[in-house]
């Protein structure tokens, strides 16, 4: 590992999170009502949480929907709509009763067959849940507020799928807005969740706006994370979408905004020098960075070609690059995250070798056709990653065609399974939160299923026998072992490649408290003097 | 006279009708295709292909057109691809912001700029009149965002006498409404500006030389007199068309300036959907954006009339 | 041609040193009576030098990156201070002259020549005048840079295609001027001679009325040419411009463009380059008007 130590990259987290002023999570005795302005990461597009794995539509779902269970600050899984559950059976047969109190928008009671349903669209869509589905035998509600699961085959991890924090979260929508298809997009915003979508408000492109569930019925306990009391002290969210960074962060000094979501790392220092604003840190465990290379078509369908690429993702150079500030990155060859239950080194390429590289691409057999590179232009570390690689990949023979432009360009790019001359593309680099890729199970990145993969689709039948062993595997010892032996197998194939990790603090005015530590931003238990 | 304007506002349609066709066209015959996007991440190639039945997007080109013109002719624009809000909703949430700013720079850039071009020709070959004319040329060489970004930093950010962004709608009260337009509206209005004040210096130039002028300046009649009533009357047409003309230069300047100091308006509107080919949304943009300056250059074609009588059609 | 000596109207004049035939006097005599010219046109020269030898003036590479150096302020080593990537702005900005040069002669000679020919047709045959001048009206009414930004989401980013975006919404511009030219010089007794001798249109069109054109319109490229600097650097400011690893003031300053507190150094001096082109440009163009005594 280079000197890029674990320590030094939690100094400098716990240094930005000290530099702030955490309230420690408090359910009563807060200012009551306020607006609160917040400067979101993204312009929210897409309001279906299903549709789409994108952090902003998530954000938006946390706001207006409920989670049957949620997890904690410790990553811990924990009821939150539920409340008592059981298993028997050896774990293949589950039972949920849902709490009290529990009402959608529109005065409807949440019933056990909004939830089935809910969790019927999920399952087709998120990995996870098709992953729980093709496990499932039955599922179905038994009374109003109840509903169980029945497994077909053993799997560990179906409070863990049903409690996931991050894309896509299984919200819990009425049974008849679930009940659309999961190609086509959800038309109302009905949730139960402690927000309100305004839609009369919502200017696509500039603002969203909520406000307070006043018949929402939060839990009894402290928040953590996506469990506990959701109690809302604000009265209303306004979220405004700046494009521009100076803009926002001139707008969040002139007081004209309260929070901003994500400032760029090379405006944290002044922010942290100015005595009214304060940072933190609400997701320690960090984001991962991906050169993800396309398996189906050339060069990079060929192994060693993308062996090569192990040789050159210079970590270090691409973390300054591509995030720039040091306090805020580190280096990880843990496809599964540093600081995860899963962090290993095993089968992590070594130094990088460029002589090395030069060799394995001439042994590939390159024909020198250009290599497409998706280059996203408006997220900082994307285009910082590309740039490095442009440079990289041209020192060890690839004629690169480097492609710029925006974010959502490049999502409906990726998209295309055609060879790169037919609109298609041979690399791209994208990033998860740690919770994101935390486990075999969650990760997007590690399937060998073809084309029913994630963008790249990479084919590896070892790969797709080794996730289910893992989700079966209940013995810890046996899931640390399968998950090393899936790394070692994603690096061999070269699912894809990480070039580092790094932790996003969040900025907001000093007025603003109660921010919990969470990868997605929460608004309950937030107040604002 | 009443006719005359009646023939020429028949006379738009159809270059409004070109416009439209010629919008369509251009976003149809692209390879960017939005149900990408819409049918989410893990969308198969089937899927995606249900997705683009469900818009409409599979029909052959001229149907397309066809529903679309049709829509328009009931006053429907069709909705957005992505939120699904109808595009004249989209349109009525953003036009106040665009409007407000558009017109306060055509303000300020008449209200500077005619005065200015008065004196720099009437005080021809002064110093008063080469700075005038170094400022108007400095005025359209300058990109509008560098512009933008110093009145901010030093306005906003260094002296926080006005306010970085945003805006704020009338109805909420004139002093916040003004404060967060004057930076964004002298930003736009410099191009402008520059370009009336140097027609209305050549304008009035071709003027001043002329007899009559002459004649009243003999006849002892104060200066201001003669430049206000006389010779500005008659050098106005070619002013007239350029405050015309220029308007397209507004819009083009609005799309920047708005995105410089985060205004909510038409321009960054259209900016997101082209990116994002959200064609409705465009389509229909850009077809209001273009009929209000037809509409403008009709404006125009009559205030020539007002003002010359002996023009006549 | 027409090409007057315009009076002295106001204008400083020179001292007779300068009267003795031959170019340099004459280029002196030129220069003293139009400064503004003289001025754009030196300026112009300093920076297409800037432009053409960008390798010679102490620049480095363009795309080399050094993280390590990022965002520091012009110094002895990065004269123009360095951007987020650790790349020296000095040097991008003198490579960057040249993309945005290129552009601009490219956008003004091309917008040019189709728009001529086009409108030297159009004015010529009275039955397509009506028709095409309908579409030429409605394309007008579509604001240029929205046309461009429309034409640039349909393509990759790529400087030809900066060029096609910024050619299509001129054309139409051209066209009118062309046009309006033609209308009136086609009555002209010259061309009425010309045809009764039984001369084809085409000569007539290529031998008589282009070269009354030619005044005009090279004013007008000049406009051209500056308009189109300024749009290639609106397009990249809203991120539609030429590709980011070609260096154009547009995309130095729309990347520079977060750091302006930080850094504004980023967007300070490729600015600078570009307004002072621009205005140089400019400032030719109302020369050459002069000179050529040409009513716009």
């Amino acid at each position: 590992m280079s000197h890029l130590s674990r320590r030094h990259f939690l100094a400098g987290a716990t240094a930005a999170a000290a530099a702030a002023t955490i309230s420690v999570p408090r359910v009563h005795a807060q200012k009551k009502g306020g607006t609160i302005k917040f400067v979101p990461h993204a312009d929210l597009k897409v309001l279906d949480p299903i549709a789409t794995t994108a952090y902003i539509t998530r954000n938006h779902a946390y706001m207006i929907y409920d989670t049957l269970f949620g997890t904690d600050a410790n990553l811990a899984v924990k009821p939150q709509m539920v409340e008592k559950f059981a298993s028997s059976s050896k774990g293949m047969k589950w039972s949920f009763t849902l709490r009290d109190g529990l009402k959608f928008h529109d005065g409807q009671t949440v019933a056990a067959e909004d939830a089935v349903e809910s969790l019927k669209r999920w399952g087709k869509r998120d990995p996870l849940g098709r992953l729980l589905a093709a496990h499932t035998a039955k599922l179905a509600p038994v009374d109003k507020k109840t509903f169980t699961l029945e497994l077909a085959q053993p799997f560990g991890l179906v409070l863990e799928a049903i409690g996931k924090p991050s894309s896509n979260v299984p919200f819990i929508m009425p049974a008849r807005i679930a009940a659309t298809s999961e190609n086509e997009p959800i038309k109302e915003t009905i949730g139960s969740g402690p927000f309100k979508f305004v839609k009369d408000e919502w200017q696509p492109g500039n603002q969203v706006v909520y406000v307070r569930n006043p018949d929402y019925v939060p839990r009894q306990e402290a928040p953590s994370g996506s469990t506990g009391g959701k109690a809302v002290t604000l009265d209303r969210v306004v979220w405004r979408y700046i494009p521009d960074h100076a803009t926002a962060n001139a707008a969040l000094e002139a007081g004209e905004v309260d929070w901003w979501e994500n400032p760029p790392l090379d405006f944290v220092p002044k922010i942290e020098a100015n005595s009214a604003l304060a940072t933190f840190v609400t997701d320690p465990r960090g984001t991962q960075g991906w050169v993800r290379p396309n398996h189906k078509h050339p060069p990079f369908n060929n192994k060693k070609a993308r062996q090569a690429l192990l040789y050159i993702v210079d970590q270090p150079k691409y973390l300054k690059a591509a995030i720039g500030v040091e306090k805020y990155y580190r280096t990880c060859p843990a496809l599964f995250s540093c600081g995860g239950p899963f962090e290993s080194a095993v089968g992590a390429p070594g130094k990088p070798d460029v002589e090395k590289a030069r060799a394995l691409v001439k042994e590939s057999g390159y024909d020198g056709r250009p290599v497409v590179v998706l280059d996203a232009t408006d997220i900082a570390l994307t285009h910082g990653a590309a740039l490095v690689t442009r440079e990289l990949l041209s020192q060890i023979g690839f004629n690169v065609d480097l492609q710029s432009m925006d974010w959502s360009s490049v999502v409906a790019r990726r998209a295309k399974k055609e060879p790169p001359a037919q609109g298609g593309w041979n690399m791209l680099f994208t990033w998860w939160i740690a919770s994101d890729v935390i486990n075999p199970a969650v990760h997007a990145g590690i399937s060998g299923a073809g084309d029913g993969a994630w963008f790249g689709w990479p084919e590896s039948g070892r790969i797709e026998e080794l996730k289910v062993q893992w989700a079966r595997a209940t013995d810890k010892a046996k899931q640390k072992q399968l998950a090393e032996e899936i790394q070692r197998v994603a690096y061999d194939e070269v699912l894809y490649v990480p070039f580092g990790q790094w932790v996003l603090p969040t900025a907001y005015r000093k007025a603003v408290s109660g921010v919990l530590p969470f990868p997605a931003p929460l608004f309950w238990n937030v107040s604002i003097a | 006279m009443l006719r005359e304007i009646l023939r020429r506002l028949v006379a738009t349609i159809p270059v409004m009708g070109v416009v439209a066709i010629a919008v369509f066209a251009l976003l149809h015959v692209t390879p960017g295709d939005p149900a990408i996007i819409i049918a989410g991440d893990y969308a198969t190639a089937d899927d995606i292909a249900k997705v683009r039945t469900k818009l409409g997007l599979d029909k052959p080109f001229l149907t397309q057109v066809g529903i679309w013109l049709g829509g328009i002719a009931r006053g429907d624009l069709g909705a957005s691809i992505y939120s699904g809000l109808p595009v004249t909703t989209l349109i009525k949430q953003r036009a106040e912001a665009t409007i407000a700013l558009t017109l306060l720079a055509m303000l300020i850039s008449i209200a500077v700029g005619v005065p200015a071009g008065i004196l720099a020709a009437w005080r021809r070959g002064s110093w008063l009149d080469r700075g005038v004319m170094v400022f108007a040329v400095s005025g359209f060489s300058m990109p509008t965002f560098w512009l933008g970004f110093v009145l901010v930093y030093v306005f906003a950010i260094s002296a926080h006498w006005l306010p970085v962004q945003g805006f704020q709608s009338f109805e909420r009260g004139l002093w916040p409404f003004l404060r967060h337009l004057i930076l964004p509206a002298i930003t736009l209005s410099v191009v402008y500006m520059a370009l009336i004040a140097r027609m209305t210096r050549a304008s009035m130039l071709g003027v001043l030389s002329e007899d009559y002028i002459r004649t009243a300046f003999a006849k002892g009649l104060a200066p201001r007199r003669v430049l206000v009533r006389h010779a500005l009357k008659n050098a106005s047409l070619p002013v007239v068309t350029v405050i015309g003309l220029g308007f397209a230069l507004l819009i083009g300047g609005a799309v920047v300036t708005e995105s410089v100091f985060a205004l909510p308006g038409l321009g960054r509107l259209t900016v997101d959907a082209i990116i994002r080919r959200d064609y409705p949304v465009i389509q229909g943009v850009i077809l209001v954006v273009s009929g209000v300056y037809v509409l403008i250059n009709l404006v125009v074609d009559v205030l020539y009339v007002v003002l010359d009588p002996r023009i006549k059609y | 041609m027409a090409s007057s000596v315009p009076a002295l109207r106001g204008e400083l004049a020179v001292a007779p040193a300068a009267d003795r035939p031959g170019l340099g006097g004459r280029t002196r005599r030129l220069a003293g009576r139009h400064p503004t010219l003289a001025l754009g046109v030196v300026v112009m020269a300093l920076i297409v030098l800037s432009g053409v030898l960008a390798p010679a003036w102490w620049t480095g590479d363009p795309l080399e990156m050094r993280p390590a150096e990022r965002l520091t302020a012009p110094s002895a080593q990065h004269w123009f201070g360095s951007d987020n990537f650790g790349r020296d702005v000095y040097t991008r900005t003198l490579y960057g002259t040249r993309v945005s040069l290129i552009v601009g002669a490219a956008v003004a000679v091309i917008s040019l020549l189709i728009g001529t020919t086009l409108g030297l047709v159009i004015g010529f045959y009275r039955r397509l005048d009506t028709v095409m001048m309908r579409v030429m009206d409605g394309l007008m009414a579509i604001p240029a840079i929205l046309l461009a930004l429309a034409l640039m989401a349909l393509m990759k980013t790529s400087v030809r295609n900066v060029i096609v975006a910024l050619v299509i919404p001129e054309i139409p511009r051209v066209i009118r001027v062309v046009r309006a030219s033609v209308l009136s010089l086609r009555e002209h007794t010259m061309v009425e001679g010309a045809r009764a001798l039984g001369a084809r249109t085409p000569r007539i069109l290529v031998r008589y009325i282009l070269p009354a054109l030619m005044a005009p319109l090279v004013v007008q490229a000049t406009y051209i040419c500056a308009s189109a600097i300024l749009f290639e650097a609106y397009l990249s400011f809203l991120g539609a411009g030429t590709p980011p690893h070609i260096p154009s003031w547009g995309n130095i300053m729309a990347e520079g463009k977060t750091y302006v507190q930080l850094a504004f150094w980023i967007i300070l001096f490729p600015g600078l380059f570009l307004a002072l082109t621009v205005l140089a440009i400019n400032l030719i163009g109302d020369g050459l008007r002069e000179i050529l005594d040409v009513r716009g």
